[in-house]
């Protein structure tokens, strides 16, 4: 007979998903609601740098194609919130705890969009650096997340084609549009590589994750591949690549790259960054400015309930 | 009205509803990122790129008419807020939800009898944009009116919010229902709609939504007018300084 956390495992070893009611070790349970629930608030804390460009947005086709891209990524908030309220918390939890700063979000949300470039680097670096990410977890270990993933993966590939899009036709614009996309670029591409996280050896989840399989690829191999994907990306738009340090390693097969600025990678984790502190208050503000219909919403549905049952009794 | 008149009267009018459409799309994405909760987030970026596109087809019907090269953005983003005809009650500013909602209810009971009247134009390309628009309302209509139910009979609160909306917008649906002698024309001409008899039926159902919902229909005792003649509220030169900003700052790019 084996005991539960031994079939668990392997399960686990089987490449078996892991669902809802299967048993599962309390800290697999806390791992993914830390994991799934930071993603989901990371695709709506994303909803306002991106957002911040609709109303300005210099062209009704583009602003119909972000509007639309904004959308889904509350869209992808929502699956994923109820993803993580099959491991038994509640969405309102998750949300208090996002606001009192408990739980986190995607750090590249702390950076502003300045330019309407930004729009397109965003699209393109940042939903790049998160599709990778995700087409590995597509083979999490957990069921309803790698489902999730399946889905917001289409999606995704989807939005980065947009933003690099939005890219060439800077790029290849005027002078001040190539000037704005490079300028995006800059500032975009090492916040892009510090998505993937600490270096492995400096993750503080990573061991467990990969063991039960939450998590299929190390932190470096994933921003490798990112590295990699860019550099033609970069050429092909003719803009001058960030990384001066960039060169090809013949033996390795890969690039190799600069140095990440670490210190600034833990100033905006740390909550430091030039939008924490305004993407939380945002959040809080719309949540408390919608605290009345949404009372207003329960009180109707209570009204509603009574008559019913008024009904019933009547009958 | 000579083929010509009727051309250029039917270019003027998609402008104008164009500009209808385009004024409110922008309205509803502000609520990105506002809304009370994701669910409705999601929902008002639905009707805002309804409306986005439902621009988009009448402004380029109207640069096809117009013949001289312009596009559906020359339109959008170069005409300052004189030139803008859209009905005032698109323009003014999003408010709390509850105005929000009202502003939909009040318009999409109207689309919900200007539409198919339109879609019946002997302009095939009105007449097809009218039809999408339809089958859009429908979904924007079944949301405004569940609201107005939620919130007129939800807490004491939100019936306020609703009633306070309501009488400031009052006055701002009577324009919905002019004319003026160029739509009375393309009415007369089978182009456009007489939307002056589309009034008792809106009124019937907005009454009836109201009265359901708990909430009083105001007296028609007040009505500001304008917007055909670009005389608007100062909330549309706002609204076009950061629509048009980016646009206008690097005048020939394509974007």
């Amino acid at each position: 007979m084996m005991t539960p956390e031994q079939n668990f495992m392997r399960k686990i070893e089987a490449e078996e998903k892991i669902e809802p009611k299967d048993w599962m070790p309390e800290s697999y349970r806390q791992n993914l609601i830390r994991q799934i629930s930071q993603h989901a608030h990371s695709e709506v804390i994303g909803m306002q740098p991106e957002g911040n460009w609709i109303t300005r947005a210099p062209s009704l086709r583009r602003k119909a194609v972000l509007l639309s891209k904004v959308q889904d990524e509350g869209g992808h908030g929502l699956y994923l919130y109820s993803a993580t309220e099959t491991l038994g918390v509640k969405r309102a939890d998750l949300i208090a705890a996002m606001q009192s700063g408990e739980a986190k979000y995607a750090s590249i949300f702390n950076y502003p969009t300045q330019t309407w470039a930004d729009i397109g680097a965003i699209g393109w670096l940042v939903d790049g650096a998160a599709i990778v990410n995700q087409v590995s977890l597509q083979r999490t270990s957990y069921g309803p997340y790698s489902r999730a993933m399946i889905r917001i993966c289409k999606e995704e590939s989807f939005h980065q084609r947009q933003g690099y899009e939005l890219m060439i036709a800077l790029a290849h614009g005027s002078p001040e549009q190539k000037a704005m996309a490079q300028d995006a670029l800059n500032r975009f591409y090492w916040p892009a590589l510090m998505m993937f996280g600490p270096h492995d050896a400096e993750s503080a989840h990573s061991a467990k994750s990969m063991t039960w399989k939450i998590k299929r690829e190390t932190n470096d191999d994933l921003r490798q591949k990112f590295i990699d994907q860019t550099v033609p990306q970069i050429e092909f738009l003719g803009l001058e690549h960030p990384d001066k340090d960039l060169k090809w390693n013949a033996e390795r097969g890969h690039y190799d790259s600069g140095e990440i600025d670490w210190a600034e990678f833990y100033n905006v984790i740390n909550g430091n960054g030039h939008c924490n502190r305004q993407r939380v208050e945002h959040h809080i503000r719309a949540h408390e400015e919608g605290a009345w219909v949404r009372d207003a919403m329960t009180a109707y549905n209570a009204k509603q309930q009574a008559k019913t049952a008024e009904q019933r009794q009547a009958a | 009205m000579s083929d010509f008149d009727l051309k250029t009267a039917t270019q003027e009018y998609a402008t104008r509803l164009g500009d209808d459409s385009v004024v409110l799309g922008h309205r509803l994405s502000e609520w990105t990122s506002n809304a009370p909760f994701l669910e409705e987030d999601i929902a008002l970026s639905n009707v805002a790129l309804d409306y986005i596109g439902r621009a988009r087809m009448y402004y380029s019907y109207a640069a096809e008419l117009a013949g001289n090269g312009k596009t559906e953005d020359d339109l959008a983003y170069t005409r300052d807020m004189r030139e803008f005809r859209n009905l005032l009650i698109h323009e003014l500013p999003r408010g709390d939800f509850a105005y929000t909602m009202v502003r939909q209810l009040f318009v999409d009971v109207f689309n919900t009898y200007y539409l198919p009247e339109l879609a019946k134009s002997s302009d095939s390309t009105l007449a097809g944009i009218a039809q999408k628009g339809i089958k859009e309302t429908r979904y924007h209509l079944r949301r405004s009116h569940e609201w107005a139910l939620r919130l007129g009979d939800g807490t004491e609160e939100s019936h306020k919010r609703m009633q306070r909306a309501i009488e400031s917008l009052w006055g701002y649906t009577h324009e919905l229902f002019d004319a003026d002698p160029l739509e009375v024309q393309l009415a007369d001409a089978g182009v456009g709609v007489h939307n002056a008899a589309l009034r008792p039926a809106w009124l019937e159902q907005v009454s009836e939504i109201l009265t359901e919902a708990s909430l009083t229909v105001p007296k028609d005792d007040w009505a500001v007018r304008g917007g055909r003649i670009g005389y608007h509220t100062e909330n549309l030169g706002h609204m076009l300084n950061d629509m048009q900003f980016l646009h206008r700052a690097y005048p020939g790019c394509q974007w």
